[in-house]
């Protein structure tokens, strides 16, 4: 690991100045970019450690919703009790993230910066093209062993998978990022790859992710995350979904629907056409089923990971008839 | 060693004062500047756990906190565990269920252990399970390994 200037932000605002600076970058938890600092891939001549900064930490709860600071680490936000309660989704995605250790170090403003696993990116010193590494390198990954990659978003620039699965669930419920004064949808925060893979958020110098907002509906309410992978704890998705499910008053007709995938696209892909398909209609399974095949529209995979596209839909159908039968 | 900064450190009640460069892991602080060798490096990425230490009472990683973070906070290696030569009730377990092969994760694991028990996610097989899971043991003594924090899970309710 190359060395680097280490820098103690005393306030908010001394941390934005501080890491706008060329060469210079945000330290949090450090599980992303110490790793990669050791990866070779971050060069940062500069730290800017903002984990002795106080009063970002705080996780408040009412009727409207949740607003979780940006330094809250994902352990303490998945054993919350009110989001456990009010956000299933958001919990169980944090607690099927990563290890206890590293939940207890990675922040939820961090945990946004989560860069992707594809092992092409991370071993510049094997594979020197990487589009996102290097604009205009090339793909190492297009053509080499894809089996981790994804199916949706891609472009020909980058197949790179987003790996993390508490944006998943943020995508699901409309929840918003907020950069100092400015909000922005987390979902227009993750940027497609298209031509320029290596940005991949909606940040600018000088920015710096202070809290998180997730609005309260009855269908974060009703949620659930389900996660499949090769190992049953301490693995990236193979496929997730975050679903959210509210139903009318018969108990049978669906009003409300939330359908986001991991583990298989570009960012994380909130799948309206799957919540469209079924709002309105009765629960049933094989409506469900069907439906779920529309979350994989437009899907191209690259060989290996051609099995995304047939997992990823039943992924989405066990999850909103587990959601169904809870009633 | 052009760049360097003055570190305090508070390892196991003890106060330590280093100049590193601020590139230096906890971990490779704890190993090569404090010879505190109980803590392991495995795969030095954040994958293995085998670093395991406490920090502020909670596990951490130590291959992926710079010593510089840990400034003003207070750490617990495995060294720190045992009190006035009586081993943790962990340790304790770890040796009756005899709960590793050749023993490298096996300070990380403890480490883990203690955590997962204080946090409460030791109440049954299948939690000490997903909670243990970023604790990886090369040998495959995972049954023993659980029987051990099952064993130390009950002693420390009782």
């Amino acid at each position: 690991m190359r060395d680097f200037s280490y820098l103690r932000a005393t306030s908010t605002d001394a941390a934005r100045e501080a890491a706008a600076l060329p060469g210079a970058m945000l330290l949090a938890g450090g599980t992303t970019l110490i790793d990669l600092a050791k990866c070779g891939v971050a060069e940062p001549d500069t730290l800017v450690d903002i984990t002795h900064l106080k009063g970002l930490d705080r996780i408040a709860v009412d009727e409207r919703g949740a607003t979780i600071g940006a330094l809250a680490r994902m352990g303490r936000v998945a054993d919350h009790a009110d989001i456990k309660s009010r956000f299933p989704a958001v919990s169980e995605a944090l607690w099927q993230a990563a290890s206890a250790q590293i939940r207890n170090m990675a922040t939820i403003g961090g945990n946004l910066m989560q860069r992707t696993r594809c092992p092409y990116f991370r071993d510049p010193a094997n594979f020197p093209a990487c589009n996102k590494r290097q604009p205009g390198s090339g793909c190492s990954a297009i053509g080499g062993v894809t089996r981790g990659h994804a199916v949706l978003g891609t472009s020909e620039a980058c197949i790179a998978m987003y790996p993390g699965d508490l944006a998943t669930a943020l995508v699901a419920f409309d929840a918003t990022a907020h950069l100092g004064d400015r909000r922005i949808l987390v979902d227009d925060f993750f940027l497609l790859p298209g031509t320029t893979p290596d940005r991949e958020h909606a940040i600018e110098p000088g920015e710096m992710i202070t809290a998180i907002e997730i609005p309260s509906s009855a269908a974060a309410r009703r949620s659930t995350y389900l996660k499949i992978r090769d190992r049953q704890s301490y693995e990236f998705a193979a496929a997730s979904a975050a679903v959210g499910l509210e139903l009318e008053a018969d108990g049978r007709t669906i009003r409300d629907l939330r359908v986001a995938l991991g583990g298989v696209a570009t960012k994380p892909w909130r799948a309206r056409a799957v919540e469209d398909a079924l709002k309105g209609k009765v629960l049933e399974p094989d409506a469900v089923r069907a439906a779920s095949r529309l979350a994989v529209e437009g899907a191209v995979d690259h060989g290996a990971n051609h099995y995304k596209i047939e997992l990823a839909p039943r992924v989405v159908a066990r999850a909103i008839l587990k959601l169904g039968e809870a009633a | 060693m052009t760049n360097t900064i003055p570190v305090h450190l508070d390892i196991n009640g003890h106060h330590h004062e280093l100049r590193i460069e601020p590139r230096v892991t906890l971990l490779d602080a704890l190993r090569d500047r404090l010879g505190l060798t109980g803590t392991k490096k495995g795969c030095d990425h954040g994958q293995c756990g085998a670093c395991t230490v406490h920090v502020d009472g909670e596990r951490v990683l130590a291959c992926l906190t710079l010593a510089a973070q840990a400034e003003g906070r207070a750490i617990t290696t495995i060294e720190g565990l045992a009190r006035e030569g009586e081993l943790h009730p962990v340790q304790a377990a770890f040796l009756e269920q005899d709960a590793f092969q050749c023993g490298y994760c096996t300070p990380g694991q403890i480490m883990s252990a203690v955590a997962c028990i204080r946090e409460g996610h030791a109440g049954s097989d299948d939690e000490i399970r997903e909670y243990m899971a970023g604790n990886l043991c090369r040998c495959g003594a995972y049954p023993h390994i659980v029987a051990a924090v099952r064993q130390a899970a009950l002693e420390v309710a009782s």
